[in-house]
């Protein structure tokens, strides 16, 4: 249990998967113009990385790993099937996306209303690849540690997210020198931003 | 590349369209100062030029040949199911990428770790593919993909040379700045090796384009 929390705490904040990989970057920036929008995006990405995560940790270690097949019988022990990693997790999510899609239109309209435009997007955006991609790099001991990991990047993003709408939000309303207006600026908040959460470096947990 | 015979227009194969084809990206329209796609690994990967150009050289490979067979397979992707067809061609020709990566530098796909995969989600790829490649033939659909990875590419390959430049005092692991200087007190800036750097690299690159070039500048 210690060592969930651990993980969690880890991935929101030391690891931060927009302030220290800089994954999701290309969403990061496009969406965070009101907090409103940001906050969906947020959900959404938390949601799809708590299930995408412990869903590509069954399949590395039930059939992609080395050796992972060998539950079919000794002779498959020797199998790697590593070299598909991309193509599969990248396969998982798009289905698992677009069937989170459905489900959620069935039983919750008004949850798909609000996260509706963002789920279709979100198979593109790299913080989901890459949620799966470290978690097959950091191999983890059990599934629940796969999905702390997933639901602690998710909670991370949401709340890089939600920082920088906030402050785009405020900083209209500030003299910022005009090529540096929108984009250029906002770089330059999200690299301050950056050095705050690397205040997180080092920390033993 | 003579891909004249799929060119049915006896267009010229470097016409002034095709040719703004190949330069827009890498000014006017480029594809991270401009319309802010693929940041994620123009970030991470910028430590070092080596790094930077061995992934500028792969996104150079995957976006042309991606758009040349989407641009093939045109006619033939229902358009309900072309985001999975799409994904599914990227990942392949990025697992050719890794693999000849793999293979022939080892210590820099070490170094780029996950990013060689994350190509595959590289916002670029996929909008070019989504913009150009479903509606134009395999040759301009070609110069589009080089272009805008070079457009890509030449960002990567600046925000590496500055980050090492200052950050470790070499360019491809060779020091440049000479000795006496650091005898008279000069110190790398170990700052500009730290991630945020980069984003703060970015926005001054951002910022000096859109000085030069005012008809990009954010009014809103």
């Amino acid at each position: 249990m210690e060592e969930l929390v651990s993980i969690f705490v880890r991935s929101v904040f030391i690891d931060n998967m927009v302030f220290a990989y800089f994954l999701g970057m290309c969403s990061y920036l496009a969406v965070s113009r009101t907090v409103n929008t940001s906050v969906g995006l947020g959900a959404a990405v938390i949601f799809v990385l708590g299930i995408t995560v412990p869903f590509n940790y069954l399949l590395e270690s039930f059939v992609l790993g080395r050796g992972a097949l060998s539950w079919l019988g000794p002779q498959f022990a020797s199998v790697d099937l590593s070299f598909l990693t991309f193509i599969m997790f990248i396969a998982i999510i798009a289905a698992m996306v677009q069937l989170v899609e459905m489900i959620v239109e069935k039983f919750s309209p008004t949850l798909h209303s609000a996260l509706g435009i963002f789920l279709p997007l979100i198979a593109v955006n790299c913080a989901i690849l890459g949620g799966s991609l470290f978690m097959q790099e950091r191999n983890f001991a059990n599934i629940a540690e796969a999905t702390s990991f997933g639901l602690g990047s998710g909670v991370g993003f949401f709340l890089a997210i939600v920082g920088i709408a906030a402050i785009r939000e405020k900083i209209r309303y500030s003299q910022v020198p005009a090529p540096l207006r929108g984009l250029g600026i906002t770089f330059i908040i999200t690299g301050l931003m950056g050095i705050a959460f690397m205040s997180f470096m080092g920390i033993e947990l | 590349m003579s891909d004249n015979t799929n060119n049915p227009q006896k267009e010229a194969l470097l016409s002034p369209k095709n040719q703004k084809l190949l330069s827009n990206p890498l000014d006017r329209d480029n594809p991270i100062t401009v319309q802010v796609l693929g940041i994620c690994s123009v970030l991470a990967i910028t430590v070092q030029l080596k790094t930077s150009l061995v992934m500028a050289i792969s996104v150079v490979t995957v976006m042309g040949l991606a758009n040349v067979i989407i641009s093939l397979l045109r006619k033939g992707i229902p358009p309900r199911i072309r985001i999975i067809v799409q994904l599914t061609v990227i990942a392949a020709l990025v697992i050719l990428v890794d693999q000849v990566l793999k293979a022939f530098v080892y210590d820099v796909s070490r170094q780029l770790s996950v990013f060689v995969g994350l190509i595959i989600t590289n916002c670029i790829i996929m909008g070019r593919l989504e913009a150009f490649a479903l509606n134009n033939k395999p040759w301009p659909s070609f110069l589009d993909g080089i272009g805008n990875a070079a457009g890509y590419g030449w960002v990567l390959l600046a925000v590496g040379f500055f980050r090492e430049l200052l950050g470790s005092g070499t360019l491809f692991g060779y020091q440049v700045i000479p000795n006496f200087l650091y005898e008279m007190g000069y110190e790398n800036n170990g700052f500009m090796i730290l991630p945020p750097m980069a984003l703060i690299t970015v926005g001054v690159i951002i910022w000096v384009h859109r000085h030069r070039n005012r008809s990009l500048v954010d009014i809103s």
